[in-house]
């Protein structure tokens, strides 16, 4: 007990004199997710929709797979990601192998299934409702597809702060393509795990509060959108 | 779209900006080096490097795994310089054509660490190879690393040494985790356990519990690191003057002093021996 | 466009037979009221001729000039309003119609006018009452001017004073030239704003007869049953 008081004591002295090492931690792992999610949305959400509301041959074992994909062991992620980024590998030639890039890479295969495989339950839900209505209001599928993003653009907010959590949170994926590296790609939650493994917990257990700071706040930004958009537009 | 949405929206895009923008350590000079967890973990690097920084403009990027790892990395040319300790591995690499020249840099220790109460009777022992005969013999836990490391790579060849064949002859008292340096003392702290450290990461350790350093000084014990640059030939890329620069630094009069000057709590962990040409 | 010929029509799902063999000729002028007890199949035809549905064998043509599928619009039991106000819904069915953006603002402020629904034209459209988002509905529909107005059941969720501001809503659109066909369970309603029967039962087109005359002769032994109340579903 008196370990945790003491790190709880050493993240307070941390945040608040703004400790410059832990400002670029910080930092580099907000950048590093939220591009990740940025590129993960800008290709999940329109794949959703466009899964929700085409029917084709194959449809429903691709959603099977999608929804599996969901579960991707971000380990595995950054081992596949690591082959294919190696200089050994085939796409050793973009040199990106441990920088942020490649944590980005991995980070984004890590979300895309995420976002997409929920945004097409979303929007195939509301598809339901709206099908008949915007078919004859004379909605073609592409028309309907976008409509369906924005109309359903709240649960999607959430879909999307839920791919940041899980991005931020992850330590597998960075770990193996950015290589921890000191100043370079040294995120949250990587620097958890070496300042665990060099038995500092005070410091560990400090990041640690930041980070779950961090998840809670995102919690709560998910849970106050959907109060929000209950209430203004029904 | 409504003045809110709209709000919303540009604070995306402003987010994605920001979020997009590199670095600007992408534009400066720099080399990668694999190197292993406990080089890394004692602080040797964080004070040589900026040093060498310094004085050359070069930021040290290094990517701290184990030996094995990081000697794979030589081979994939996912570094430009390796910097490891296990000799017979090295030799191995450059054999193999990988590597270009090993250079011994700097040489620390291993300590046979125990928990205080001992049971296995070893304590102030000058003989490791018997000390270890001991921990076998109590049926104490003994954590090993597990992972080809150079640690790990000691651990066995001493076992060999004192006729232990232990691959073999392991029981339940051996616990083969599989970690790094760090995790794996801190395995032995909660379970006071056995375990063959180098001196350096164990005196940055802050998780000791109940454990002590109960064998040392045995030459044996001693642990040679040796920097090698990966061969540019095998990968076009490799960063061979950078790289170089960093190796003749380490071995220079000035670089082999920042070596020495690196203490923790008044002692020192590393020593330089590259003059040693024989090591 | 019109008019709208049925040949042989025949809808089937799973081997049940739901539409069976209806022919019919649906002209311009008359206000056409498609009764039948549950089941009867008076959804689905509609459906049919608006286009939603594909029937099984059989045609449906438009045999008059113009486009078909443009000109014709739908209302249907329960209101579907996107996320967005109600005048922007009445603007979005005028943008898929292919109406300038300029043109677009104008006419959904005139329609929002006529049917008294002006006051809430920059409220978010599913906060209003179950009423006003059916009276927005049609305005909808209305704006687009279209030939033919469908309306599936259109007050059968509504209160007695919705349903009434709503049927003087069906007269004012058929005032300005559309078409009206509808269904409804509402014998009241048919009489009120029919001028013509189309009796649905099994699925078969059993009588055509206009207003005044199925409700005081009947042609069929059905539709006799029906209007009694004995014949509650088929």
């Amino acid at each position: 007990m008196r370990e945790i008081t003491q790190a709880l004591g050493a993240a307070g002295t941390m945040i608040f004199s703004f400790d410059p090492k832990l400002s670029e931690i910080v930092l580099l792992s907000l950048r590093v997710s939220l591009t990740a999610v940025a590129i993960a949305s800008i290709i999940g959400l329109p794949l959703g929709a466009a899964i929700a509301v085409n029917r084709f041959m194959g449809r429903r074992a691709l959603i099977v797979v999608l929804n599996a994909l969901m579960g991707l062991p971000p380990v595995v992620v950054g081992l596949v990601v690591y082959l294919l980024l190696s200089r050994a590998g085939p796409l050793g030639d973009l040199g990106i192998l441990f920088t942020p890039a490649a944590m980005v890479v991995a980070q984004t295969i890590l979300i895309l299934p995420i976002v997409a495989a929920l945004s097409r339950q979303v929007i195939e839900d509301a598809w339901q409702e709206y099908r008949e209505q915007l078919r004859s209001l004379g909605a073609g599928p592409l028309t309907s597809a976008i409509t369906l993003l924005w109309d359903t653009r709240f649960p999607l907010v959430t879909i999307v702060l839920a791919g940041f959590g899980r991005a931020a949170a992850e330590v597998g994926a960075v770990i193996i393509v950015g290589g921890n590296i000191d100043g370079v790609t040294r995120v949250m939650t990587t620097a958890i795990a070496l300042e665990t493994s060099k038995g500092d917990l005070p410091l560990a257990l400090g990041l640690g509060v930041i980070l779950l700071s961090l998840v809670l706040a995102l919690n709560a930004a998910a849970y106050w959108v959907k109060e929000a958009a209950q209430r203004r537009y029904g | 779209m409504d003045l809110r949405s709209r709000g919303l929206f540009g604070i995306l895009l402003m987010t994605l900006a920001l979020s997009a923008a590199s670095p600007a350590s992408w534009a400066q000079k720099f080399i990668t080096v694999a190197s292993t967890t406990s080089t890394e973990q004692s602080g040797l690097f964080k004070h040589i490097l900026p040093i060498f920084q310094k004085k050359t403009g070069i930021e040290v990027r290094v990517v701290a795994l184990g030996t094995g790892q990081s000697l794979d990395m030589g081979k994939r040319g996912d570094a430009d310089v390796v910097f490891v300790h296990a000799r017979s591995l090295e030799d191995k690499f450059i054999a193999e054509g990988y590597g270009v020249k090993r250079f011994p840099v700097v040489y620390n220790d291993f300590v046979l660490i125990g928990p205080k109460p001992d049971p296995a009777k070893i304590a102030g022992s000058k003989d490791i190879l018997e000390a270890l005969r001991k921990v076998k013999a109590a049926g104490a836990p003994f954590v090993s690393r597990g992972d080809k490391s150079g640690t790990h790579t000691a651990e066995i060849a001493l076992w060999k040494q004192a006729g232990v064949n232990i691959a073999s002859e392991k029981g339940p008292w051996y616990r083969d985790t599989g970690q790094g340096m760090g995790p794996a003392l801190n395995t032995a702290s909660s379970m006071n356990g056995y375990i063959l450290a180098d001196r350096g990461t164990w005196i940055s350790f802050k998780n000791r519990g109940d454990l002590a350093i109960l064998v040392e000084g045995d030459k044996r014990l001693f642990n040679q690191y040796g920097v090698i640059l990966v061969n540019p030939e095998k990968h076009r890329h490799v960063k061979k003057e950078l790289g170089q620069a960093f190796i003749d630094w380490v071995v220079s009069p000035e670089g082999q002093k920042a070596i020495a000057d690196y203490k923790i709590g008044g002692e020192q962990l590393f020593f330089p021996n590259a003059s040693d040409k024989g090591a | 466009m019109l008019p709208l010929v049925l040949d042989q029509v025949t809808f089937a799902v799973n081997g049940k037979t739901i539409i069976d063999r209806v022919s019919i000729e649906i002209g311009a002028g008359p206000r056409t009221i498609i009764l039948g007890s549950n089941g009867a199949g008076k959804s689905v035809l509609m459906r049919l001729c608006h286009g939603l549905l594909e029937p099984t064998s059989g045609s449906i043509v438009w045999r008059g000039a113009g486009n078909g599928r443009q000109r014709q619009a739908m209302v249907f039991q329960r209101p579907v309003m996107l996320r967005r106000s109600a005048l922007a819904n009445v603007v979005y069915g005028l943008r898929l119609a292919g109406i300038s953006p300029r043109e677009r603002e104008l006419r959904a402020g005139d329609v929002l006018e006529a049917v008294g629904l002006a006051s809430v034209a920059g409220r978010p459209a599913r906060t209003l009452s179950g009423g006003e988002q059916q009276k927005l509905a049609m305005a909808r529909a209305w704006a687009r001017g279209p030939e033919v107005l469908f309306l599936d059941e259109p007050t059968a969720n509504l209160d007695p004073g919705a349903t009434r501001e709503v049927e003087t809503i069906i007269g004012q659109i058929r005032a300005s030239g559309t078409k009206i066909v509808m269904t409804t369970h509402n014998l009241g309603q048919a009489k009120r704003l029919g001028d013509e029967i189309l009796f649905l039962s099994g699925g078969r087109l059993v009588e055509r007869t206009p207003v005044d005359q199925f409700f005081t002769k009947p042609a069929s032994a059905e539709a006799d049953a029906f209007i009694r109340g004995e014949l509650l579903w088929t």
